[in-house]
């Protein structure tokens, strides 16, 4: 995140100078303006070719010609008619929205930008006027009084600007008294834009890298190895212990799966160094995958076929090694897609066996068809079982909240056991108040593929929820840290925090749990896996 | 817009059924014909809706989870806002059809100086919604007494409840008051909230309205300008018996009513009021949050194009090999 | 699918809630039962018209009531300017002394249970 992407945002006073009261015009009448600093850049030819997706061409959005294919009204047409019958979410979240305003001030870019098309509600309407339009008898009838309105240009440009400024957070899904939940709907908007090859390159690049190397970030094999040997060589300069890194061992009894930016970029690495520490101490039988190298999945940003392409190589990776059953580290959208689409879309993972932990031979019951853990789960079981030697003082430098992401907690319900990891790693934990954590969670922003910096405005508007309640307990409680198990968290949430919260700084679990993990024959640590003095070593640094 | 549309739609009707009684003596129309249609398209209207919803496939297990899913055994599942068998799933969607438990979590969020955000807990929606329907509920049963010889002894129950305060007589009912005053709320909220005017559509106004004229003529007949109920009665029974007769002096009022009723019959299944049937089947909340211990199946699950393990390390081999990681074919 | 058969389920039950009064007077209903009403009385009119008294009787009861508990006025002048006692069992129930065969007959047809009897006395019935 580059220093002058801040600096160009205006003081947070004059940033939130904004109205939630919507403007005189109707929302039908008023077009789509593209603000600098509010959308995506248009995915790339290339990226597109790679994935053998429709229309690859080099646009704007600002330009007036998007180069549409000549029939593109009859392609969403018949996008919309094909989705209707596949998916019955898709035609019930169309037909019975009462309008009651519910989720209105409940999604986190209506509430940090005041735009009434960010309503969750009108995001939807964008969608289901068209729906009324072509496909109900009241909107063939009644036309706009029934809110219906024909499909033109200016309403593709509406939805590529709106389905991109909704991170399919399901925050408002929690609020609807029908579940109506937007992430749906933007899904479909985005999987129709698709068809016309409307996509963003935030996305898409990710997207084709991880279609031809395996993971989003384009990291090959051999530069994957040289990265967890220098994270090892890192650990071992820290703790003394000689940490082994397998990769792609067949015949080993867990394959373990993160999301690439774990082992990418910081704070990420210190959470990716954390597990191979923990896994060297357990002795675990376990193995990476170069070609499994993402467990993060950004089709989930772009459609159902693109998730089920992307996701299809976790199963047969495991295959191919041999392994038992499959850990997942510390993500959000990917644990979306492992708990909701994986085993359904790949499965069924009948050559993997029914996970049991071999440090405490719990099984894990509710994994039992999918053949996944999460890692949480794995650590919260170990902890229980007194099986990790842990000093937590060694993070009394950390004040520590916890922001739940989105997808764990709306998409899983996995709350305590991060909590309860957490709280037995370090002795000062706050909660941030309760209409912003668990199922109530606000997203970082910058979900959904939009952690981009030329979307920054938008981002900081979208994290400004979070980031609020990030200094609310900065200012009671001296908070300096924010954990989180998501990897975009862990890279978004850093400008959110640096411009709403200055002063907390942004890490994942797992390198907490590592800080205060006793390792057998450690030397004694003088710093954190960060470099930093462990507390009482600060006076001999000097 | 939309608003006026609704109301003056509400005028025409009312107009039409003066006009149809008092200048036509259409009786039979108003008080036979229409009824029947009415409730032919009802009940056409409502199979045709739901049987396409039915008909739809759900390939994907999508519940929103609102709590604790189930993991350890010391870890506490929440099994009503994150349901992890159908026990869970019936109890969640109990909640929510009968107390509209998603609503009633509903917050309000204020954006002050400094910038900083404000919650406040707010149920009046919540309050307003929940009056509305019970009462509504309570006014159909209630009505089974006209259509009904004898009236089954839960209508008598329930009247019995409905009427407890014995204020004025006949008997003024708390669900009549509750009705008007819960309607007329949310009639307000849409004009008074900015941002709800703004996403109102005629969609909207109308059912509010037709629903508020529905219970006020009601109100009216019982209260201010009685009608003849012993021939209401004659006239429904004979419609519920499948022998209709329209019998004299039942009253202008009444045909409005009924008229009003039957204009809503027809026009709920192909409006926003499917949400009726439409909450039921909603997937964020009516399937079991236990997709890593039952395989969901798609039904239409489709091959896809993937590029394999060995694409890949044909891709990569030298640079593996060169790397010291292990290769398939050599 | 398994869905869809529990949509179904669903909707038949939904079905038969709402066509209850259909089939409920089919089965248990009498069906086209109308009440009838037994006059036996010795005057010719009653305080009020036929029409009024059908539509309006228990206001005129309920006012009756409260002239007589809270005002002690006992008279009551009709629309015609005839003057009448106001009393459920002296006037009212003079000419219809036969309670079940008028009185109930509506209220029983139409589910009405009217507070009258909670303080008076039903009284021995005539028959016609």
């Amino acid at each position: 995140m580059s220093e002058s992407e801040l600096s160009n945002v205006p003081k947070p006073d004059e940033f939130m100078a904004i109205d939630h009261k919507p403007p005189k015009s109707g929302w039908m009448e008023t077009p789509v303006d593209f603000k600098p600093g509010n959308y995506c850049f248009p995915a790339k030819a290339k990226n597109l070719k790679i994935l053998d997706m429709p229309n690859p061409r080099e646009w704007s959005p600002t330009d007036e010609d998007w180069k549409l294919p000549e029939n593109w009204k009859e392609i969403i047409i018949e996008g919309i008619r094909e989705r209707l019958d596949k998916y019955r979410s898709f035609r019930i979240f169309m037909d019975i929205c009462v309008r009651c305003g519910a989720c209105a001030d409940k999604c986190h870019f209506f509430i940090g930008s005041g735009d009434p098309k960010n309503m969750p509600v009108l995001r939807a309407e964008l969608l289901r006027s068209v729906y009324r339009n072509d496909f109900t008898m009241a909107g063939k009838i009644l036309g706009r009084l029934a809110g219906a309105r024909e499909l033109t240009i200016d309403v593709i440009k509406e939805w590529f600007y709106y389905f991109y400024q909704c991170t399919e957070c399901r925050r408002c899904s929690v609020f609807c008294p029908y579940g109506i939940d937007t992430a749906e709907i933007t899904m479909m908007g985005r999987e129709l834009l698709h068809l016309l090859g409307l996509g963003i390159n935030w996305a898409m690049e990710p997207v084709a890298n991880c279609f031809m190397t395996g993971n989003h970030l384009g990291i090959q094999p051999h530069g994957f190895k040289e990265t967890l040997e220098f994270f090892a060589e890192d650990a071992e300069e820290i703790t003394g212990v000689k940490i082994e890194v397998p990769i792609n061992k067949k015949g080993a009894e867990i394959l373990f799966v993160v999301p690439s930016g774990d082992y990418f970029g910081d704070p990420g690495t210190f959470t990716c160094t954390g597990y191979m520490m923990l896994f060297h101490e357990l002795g675990l039988d376990y193995t990476w995958s170069t070609f499994a190298s993402e467990g993060g999945n950004f089709g989930l940003f772009t459609s159902h076929e693109m998730i089920k392409r992307l996701n299809a190589k976790i199963y047969a990776e495991a295959k191919r090694l041999g392994v038992k059953w499959i850990l997942g580290g510390e993500c959000g959208h990917m644990w979306r897609v492992v708990n909701q689409y994986m085993d359904t879309m790949n499965g069924p993972a009948d050559f993997l066996e029914e996970p049991v932990s071999p440090i405490t031979g719990t099984k894990f019951e509710n994994a039992k068809s999918t053949k996944m853990v999460h890692i949480m789960e794995f650590t919260a079981d170990l902890i229980k079982h007194n099986k990790l030697r842990l000093d937590p003082s060694r993070n009394d430098n950390y004040i520590v909240t916890f922001h739940d992401s989105c997808n764990p907690a709306r998409a899983m319900g996995i709350l305590e056991e991060p909590r309860d990891v957490i709280k037995n790693v370090c002795n000062h934990f706050y909660e941030m108040p309760e209409n912003t954590i668990r199922e109530q969670t606000f997203c970082c922003g910058g979900g959904a593929g939009l952690g981009t910096d030329e979307n920054m405005d938008m981002r900081l508007r979208g994290g400004f929820a979070r980031g609020n309640a990030v200094r609310y307990v900065q200012e009671k409680h001296g908070v300096n840290r924010l954990a989180c198990m998501c990897a975009i968290d862990r890279a978004t949430l850093i400008p959110v925090c640096d411009y709403w919260a200055p002063g907390v700084e942004v890490t994942g679990i797992h390198e907490m749990v590592a800080n205060a993990l006793i390792m057998r024959g450690e030397t004694e640590r003088e710093t954190d896996l960060r470099g930093e003095p462990l507390p009482g070593k600060e006076e001999k640094d000097e | 817009m939309g608003l006026w549309f609704s109301l003056f739609s509400i005028v025409i009707l009312v107009l039409l059924v003066v006009g149809g009684v008092e200048v036509f003596s259409w009786d039979s129309l108003f008080g036979v014909l229409i009824p029947y249609a009415a409730f032919v398209i009802f009940l056409i209207g409502i199979i045709y809706r739901v049987g396409k919803w039915a008909k739809t496939p759900v390939p994907f297990r999508i519940p929103t989870t609102c709590g604790q899913h189930k993991s350890h055994p010391w870890i506490k599942a929440n099994n009503l806002e994150s349901p992890y068998n159908s026990l869970g799933v019936i109890g969640r969607m109990a909640l929510e059809v009968l107390f509209f438990r998603s609503l009633f979590r509903n917050t309000r969020v204020e954006l002050m100086d400094g910038p900083r955000l404000v919650y406040g807990g707010t149920k009046w929606l919540w309050a307003a919604g929940l009056a509305f329907h019970w009462s509504f509920l309570f006014i159909v049963i209630r009505h089974l007494r006209f259509f009904t010889e004898p009236v089954p002894f839960f209508v008598n129950l329930l009247e019995g409840m409905d009427g407890l305060f014995e204020i004025s007589v006949p008997t003024f009912y708390l669900t009549d008051i509750v009705i008007i005053s819960a309607v007329t709320y949310l009639f307000l909220r849409r004009v008074v909230i900015p941002q709800l005017r703004y996403i109102s559509l005629a969609a909207d106004y109308f059912p509010l309205f037709l629903i508020l004229s529905i219970a006020i003529t009601g109100v009216l007949m019982r209260h201010f300008y009685k009608v003849d109920i012993l021939s209401v009665k004659e006239l429904a029974t004979g419609l519920s018996t499948l022998n209709p007769v329209t019998p004299e002096g039942v009253g202008l009022l009444f045909y409005i009513h009924l008229f009003l009723v039957s204009i809503l019959l027809m026009y709920l299944p192909f409006s926003k009021l499917m949400h009726m049937g439409g909450v039921f089947l909603s997937p964020t909340r009516n399937m079991a949050n236990n997709n890593r211990m039952v395989r969901h199946v798609n039904p239409w699950n489709y091959p896809v194009k993937v590029h394999t393990y060995e694409e890949y390390e044909d891709d990569f081999r030298v640079k593996m090999k060169n790397a010291g990681l292990p290769v398939e074919k050599e | 699918m398994s869905s869809s058969a529990k949509v179904i389920a669903g909707l038949i039950i939904f079905l038969c809630l709402i066509t209850f009064p259909v089939w409920y007077n089919v089965v248990g209903g009498k069906a086209s039962y109308t009440p009838e009403l037994k006059i036996i009385s010795e005057e010719k009119s009653c305080v009020e018209s036929k029409e009024f008294m059908r539509i309006e009787h228990m206001q005129l009861l309920d006012d009756w009531r409260n002239s007589v508990v809270r005002k002690n006025n006992r008279t009551y002048i009709a629309h015609n300017g005839k003057e009448h006692n106001m009393s459920l069992t002296d006037t009212c129930l003079k000419c219809h002394s036969n309670k079940t065969e008028f009185c109930d007959q509506c209220h029983n047809y139409l589910e009405v249970t009217p507070t009258c009897w909670n303080c008076h006395i039903v009284p021995e019935e005539n028959k016609l």
